[in-house]
């Protein structure tokens, strides 16, 4: 799932990149394809048994190649997501949930960030809160719920003012556009759905 | 950039393996260690602030981007002299995470890391606000000598964190400088145009307004400085007059001419006032202007002579 991930992530650079350019520095899918390329290499190159271990390697792999802010938030959602992940081998809803409630924790803490910030805080924490009432449900439920709470999330960042991050120089100026890191978000989310619900149709 | 910086050093300062980070070859055992960093395209600032009697390590980004966690936590390593080490850069987001995770990282290795942030700039409202611009050499330039000098990590913090509570500048670009990787220019700026306040990546300042002679701007930024921290009469100040990396010498020290008349006018005297392009923005043109407050324990360290690129100080 997570080379597929990788894969569909590079593919998103250039949407990215046109998101960031509206408010930002218009670095943003570079960084992202920078990381998930890193990330794609790490993962082939090695083999895990564990998720805990999977998702920490994922972190510190962004978080190491991607660079500025992106890299540590989006890199301490996968590490600090997958610290009650330990000996876990296979992803149900209820490990999902864990991963998205843990990791957002972790983001808010290292990123002094709350809702409303116009940051991906934004996406993620509906996507967390909608997979904790939805955590008995099969995954590919789960995942579908949370990628559409996190679209909705993002959505929703338009209408914000940035207070936080280089985009808050802009003020009022970075009204209806969307967080690009919220944007990142609802794609990472939205992308595992579609590799659940794929795995699920062909088996 | 990074080899070619390391090239005039003469040996005295190495490249550290697999990581855009520098270290001094020379830091003595026990040492409180002074480590510095940040975005590329600020020359010589931070990194070339390594040196003598200044930092004895920075690590590096890419341009106006904060350098990653494995990065600091290798310069970290590679400066440490079982004192602990002060981190010492601009009040960036970026930059805060990603030194914070290196503080973590080298928490976990036993060594013991503080932090300090250099937010100078009088143009962004309140304290925690405040963006790190030209003062950063002052403050780099005390930290360097208190950690040459004093015993412990706490000293280094308590003399530093004077200077940096001593220190307010404000700054005002002409023409905006470039990203290299896009080649795209940071702000918009008409040719007659000049912004006050305008941020070391070219984040809004405080207002625009048509160009106006070298000497009535320079009343305009040093009123806004004055009346921040305040200066009052009788203090005694170190001023930098700092070019933004295309802005003559010329047009340099006309501004600090100006500068010391307002000083006079005001009853402060100046202990030193240094004139050069130590904190850029790529080739961004403008200047600001940085008082630090001085009393005699910072004097101490100021008068230390100091050898590094981006300054050589007997």
């Amino acid at each position: 799932m997570l080379l597929y991930l990788c894969q569909q992530m590079i593919g998103y650079t250039d949407t990215l990149t046109q998101a960031d350019q509206a408010i930002g520095d218009g670095d943003h899918g570079i960084g992202m394809a920078r990381g998930f390329e890193a990330v794609r290499q790490k993962l082939e190159a090695g083999s895990f048994t564990a998720l805990d271990e999977l998702f920490k390697t994922t972190g510190m792999t962004l978080i190491t190649s991607i660079g500025g802010a992106s890299g540590i938030i989006f890199g301490t959602w996968f590490r600090g997501g997958a610290k009650n992940l330990g000996g876990v081998a296979v992803l149900d809803a209820q490990g999902f949930s864990t991963w998205l409630v843990d990791g957002l924790a972790a983001v808010k803490e290292r990123g002094k960030t709350k809702a409303g910030d116009k940051t991906m805080v934004d996406a993620l924490e509906p996507a967390a809160l909608k997979s904790a009432q939805v955590a008995s449900a099969p995954l590919t439920e789960a995942l579908a719920a949370a990628a559409e709470a996190a679209r909705v999330g993002m959505e929703a960042t338009k209408e914000m003012v940035a207070s936080v991050g280089r985009a808050k120089s802009l003020g009022e100026r970075s009204l209806g556009h969307p967080d690009p890191g919220a944007v990142s978000t609802y794609l990472i989310l939205k992308t595992m759905y579609d590799f659940v619900a794929w795995a699920n149709q062909s088996s | 950039m990074l080899d070619g910086l390391i090239a005039t050093y003469n040996g005295r300062v190495r490249k550290l393996d697999g990581v855009t980070a520098m270290a001094r070859v020379d830091i003595p055992d026990g040492k409180v260690a002074l480590l510095i960093g940040g975005g590329s395209g600020h020359e010589p600032a931070y990194h070339g602030y390594v040196g003598d009697n200044m930092a004895d390590g920075a690590a590096l980004g890419n341009v106006f981007a904060a350098p990653t966690p494995d990065i600091i936590l290798e310069a970290t390593k590679a400066v440490h002299r079982g004192k602990g080490v002060l981190y010492l850069y601009g009040n960036y987001a970026g930059d805060i995470l990603n030194f914070d995770m290196a503080a973590e990282l080298a928490a976990e290795e036993g060594i013991e890391v503080q932090t300090l942030l250099v937010r100078d700039d009088v143009a962004c409202g309140p304290i925690e606000n405040r963006r790190g611009i030209g003062g950063a050499m002052l403050a780099v330039k005390i930290a360097g000598g208190a950690a040459a000098t004093l015993d412990t990590l706490d000293e280094v913090v308590r003399v530093t964190s004077k200077a940096l509570d001593n220190i307010r500048s404000i700054s005002v670009a002409l023409h905006a400088g470039s990203i290299p990787e896009t080649g795209q220019f940071t702000f918009e700026l008409p040719d007659d145009e000049i912004e006050i306040g305008m941020g070391v990546h070219g984040e809004a300042g405080v207002w625009r307004e048509k160009m106006v002679p070298t000497d009535t701007l320079v009343d305009k930024m040093m009123e806004l400085i004055l009346q921040d921290l305040p200066f009052e009469r009788g203090n005694e100040v170190c001023m930098l007059i700092n070019g933004a990396g295309s802005t003559t010498n010329m047009e340099l020290l006309i501004a600090n001419r100006r500068a010391l008349q307002v000083l006079d006018a005001n009853g402060i005297t100046v202990h030193e006032a240094v004139v050069g392009s130590l904190f850029t923005t790529q080739e961004m043109a403008g200047f600001s202007i940085s008082l630090m407050r001085v009393d005699d324990e910072l004097k101490r360290y100021y008068d230390m002579p100091v050898r590094s690129f981006g300054w050589t100080k007997w």
